[in-house]
């Protein structure tokens, strides 16, 4: 074939085929990402947060899985004994120290699992008191956002979705709630729901957990979903001008249908935020109430209620104010970082 | 100062009256929820006593009547009697203890925001260097510390092992660590928020612009930068004097300072529902009025709001 010479036909002698290897350089193969992997694999580059995340797991552990094995349980004062009179030597037990009866055990050869943090006034075994208390914390700090979880989901929702008057009288509640100082409100109903709430629940298992308890739960419900509810209708809000609202609605949707299987998985991430900065912030509300005295029913510690015994005592037993309000400060801490750093990681607004 | 800026002022201050009026009303009516009225604690007491008793403090009426008697009385500040401590008005008690308990409120604040700001944007200015890394540290360690905590550690360490200072705030100088305690916590979030929005503020055309221009760099730094910075700063400092008020009731029984968290405490441990309820509805129409006036200055501080 002749070739003119400006023409700009190719000479296809020049070229030759493409190996097997030298295909595969141009592929670009990638494994497809959905928004919660994407997220994971951001989340677990963040130093911080899997730090915080592993105290977390930790703690949770600690709190669900020693109390079953330990020795001794909360309430026991040591050196009451059935029939015999109350020993003393176990009371105010410096850290790795034994009550008189254990030191006979130890002189038999047997094995007395120490008392790490020591005893209490009342020879209570501080370990395990600590422990105790931090699981009551946890447990308070994780139920609690559920609670406030729920309501705020369905308030927020219904005030996003349906807008209009609805919406407007809605949020006016909301702002009334919001601008009130809760922690006054909280303990102005803890006092009264204790008096109140005390007939009804004697004899339950509720009264074990004490009067204090369920009204702090009370209180998280009727109080903290405020922000909640804020936050899910902006979401809705928003969300609700896409074209798939749209045409679900056209088709003849429900509007519960629609809130439930199209706005609020789209604002998942927004929600799972929010809920794991509630955590710390519920856990340092029990605390300071109970730090009140208008927490957890003696003899159940919590970390509040441990701290602000230990200021009685605070002369020679400071270790064991130290102790609690460490943990306090660690369980926040690491909550608030751990929800800081999932922040970064998933919310859509932040992404770079 | 236009009419929709009156229209909204107007508007928020109707909201802040109603929700007073709200939280007034619930304060009343759980309180009288209460079985046995707010004599329960005397439980020693007879029945004859109990009703003169009732009869002097007026709460043999019908509810309602003793609702708007109480209603009228607050709007005159007049809570009526302390039940607790005789012959004293809960209205006495609270301006006694208050003076003390805003004075260190007060500072505290104060504190928070002068210290929190300046180290906030010394760590924007120098960010991404040790300084900037050094002060993130602390502030994110304290930040998630509760005033009581600290109160206590503080305690614990000046007052009991160091001696540094006297472990009750009946002196000025036992007043120090009350304030330090209160501060540390709202001093952190300011400081993070002020870093935040100045790095913010500084990536703007604006800066740019101004250090093209070669004007001095601290000029820039405070004129341009801060003032825009410092907006998100104003809308927390509603939010802080609530905490800083309600944390000072137990800061206060920590180092027992005479302020209104002790007479508040005391009135929890003895059920004084009288001193109750007239610190509930004088401390929550206090943080009310705080919030109303930090969303007006955040308006006119920050035209670019929406004022629907």
């Amino acid at each position: 074939m002749s070739k003119k010479p400006l023409s700009f036909q190719l000479d296809l002698s020049k070229f030759k085929k493409a190996t097997e290897e030298e295909k595969t350089q141009t592929v670009q193969m990638r494994e497809s990402t959905t928004f919660w992997k994407d997220g994971f694999n951001r989340l677990k580059k963040n130093k911080v947060a899997m730090l915080c995340l592993t105290i977390i797991v930790i703690i949770i552990i600690i709190a669900i899985f020693v109390p079953i094995f330990w020795p001794y349980s909360y309430d026991q004062m040591l050196g009451v004994k059935q029939g015999v009179g109350v020993d003393g030597s176990y009371n105010n037990l410096a850290p790795f120290q034994f009550g008189a009866t254990e030191l006979q055990l130890k002189a038999q050869g047997k094995f007395v699992m120490p008392h790490i943090f020591g005893t209490d006034a009342q020879g209570r075994d501080y370990f395990i008191r600590v422990i105790y208390g931090t699981r009551i914390s946890l447990f308070v700090g994780i139920f609690a956002s559920i609670i406030v979880l729920i309501i705020g989901l369905i308030y927020g929702s219904i005030s996003g979705y349906f807008g209009g008057k609805v919406d407007l009288i809605m949020m006016r509640i909301v702002d009334i709630i919001y601008s009130l100082p809760d922690m006054l409100i909280i303990i102005l109903l803890s006092v009264v729901f204790k008096q109140v709430l005390t007939p009804f629940i004697k004899g339950t298992f509720l009264a074990k957990l004490g009067v204090g308890m369920i009204s702090i739960y009370i209180v998280f419900a009727l109080l903290y979903w405020v922000s909640m509810a804020r936050l899910v209708r902006g979401e809705i809000l928003t969300l609700k001008q896409n074209e798939y609202v749209l045409a679900a609605r056209s088709i003849g949707a429900k509007p519960s249908y629609i809130i439930r299987k199209h706005l609020l998985p789209n604002s998942m991430s927004v929600i799972i935020i929010s809920t794991m900065l509630q955590v710390p912030s519920a856990i340092f509300t029990e605390s300071f109430l109970s730090f009140l005295g208008l927490g957890v029913n003696i003899p159940m510690p919590s970390l509040g209620s441990l701290a602000s015994d230990a200021l009685n005592g605070i002369n020679s037993y400071s270790y064991r104010l130290v102790i609690p309000a460490v943990m306090i400060w660690l369980i926040v801490l690491s909550f608030n970082l751990f929800g800081d750093g999932i922040r970064d990681a998933f919310d859509p607004k932040l992404r770079k | 100062m236009n009419k929709k800026m009156l229209n909204y002022i107007l508007k928020r201050f109707l909201l802040a009256l109603f929700t007073i009026w709200i939280v007034i009303t619930i304060t009343f009516f759980i309180m009288h929820a209460v079985p046995g009225g707010p004599f329960l604690s005397e439980k020693a007491a007879s029945p004859e006593t109990t009703a003169a008793l009732q009869a002097k403090y007026g709460l043999d009426k019908p509810i309602l009547e003793q609702y708007f008697n109480y209603l009228s009385g607050v709007i005159k500040f007049d809570f009526g009697p302390s039940l607790k401590y005789k012959g004293i008005t809960v209205t006495e008690l609270i301006v006694t203890g208050f003076k003390t308990s805003a004075f260190i409120g007060g500072i505290a604040a104060l504190i928070a925001i002068l210290i929190g700001v300046f180290l906030g944007s010394i760590a924007a200015v120098n960010h991404k260097t040790k300084l900037d890394q050094a002060i993130m540290f602390f502030s994110t360690a304290f930040v998630a510390l509760p005033s009581f905590i600290t109160a206590s550690i503080l305690l614990l360490v000046f007052c009991v092992k160091l001696q540094w200072f006297p472990a009750n705030g009946l002196t000025t100088k036992g007043l120090i660590l009350p304030i330090i305690s209160l501060s540390l916590s709202p001093m952190s979030y300011i400081t993070r928020l002020t870093r935040s929005s100045t790095l913010d503020v500084m990536g703007q055309d604006y800066i740019r612009t101004a250090k093209a221009k070669g004007v001095n760099y601290w000029v820039i730094i405070f004129k341009h930068s801060l003032r825009n910075a410092l907006t998100p700063v104003i809308t927390y400092i509603g939010p802080m004097l609530a905490s800083v008020l309600t944390g000072s009731l137990v800061v206060e029984k920590i180092f027992t300072v005479a302020g209104i968290g002790k007479y508040f405490v005391s009135s929890i441990v003895n059920r004084d529902y009288m001193m109750i309820m007239g610190t509930t509805i004088f401390l929550t129409t206090i943080v009310i009025i705080m919030l109303f006036l930090t969303d007006i200055m955040y308006k006119i501080v920050n035209p670019r709001v929406d004022l629907e």
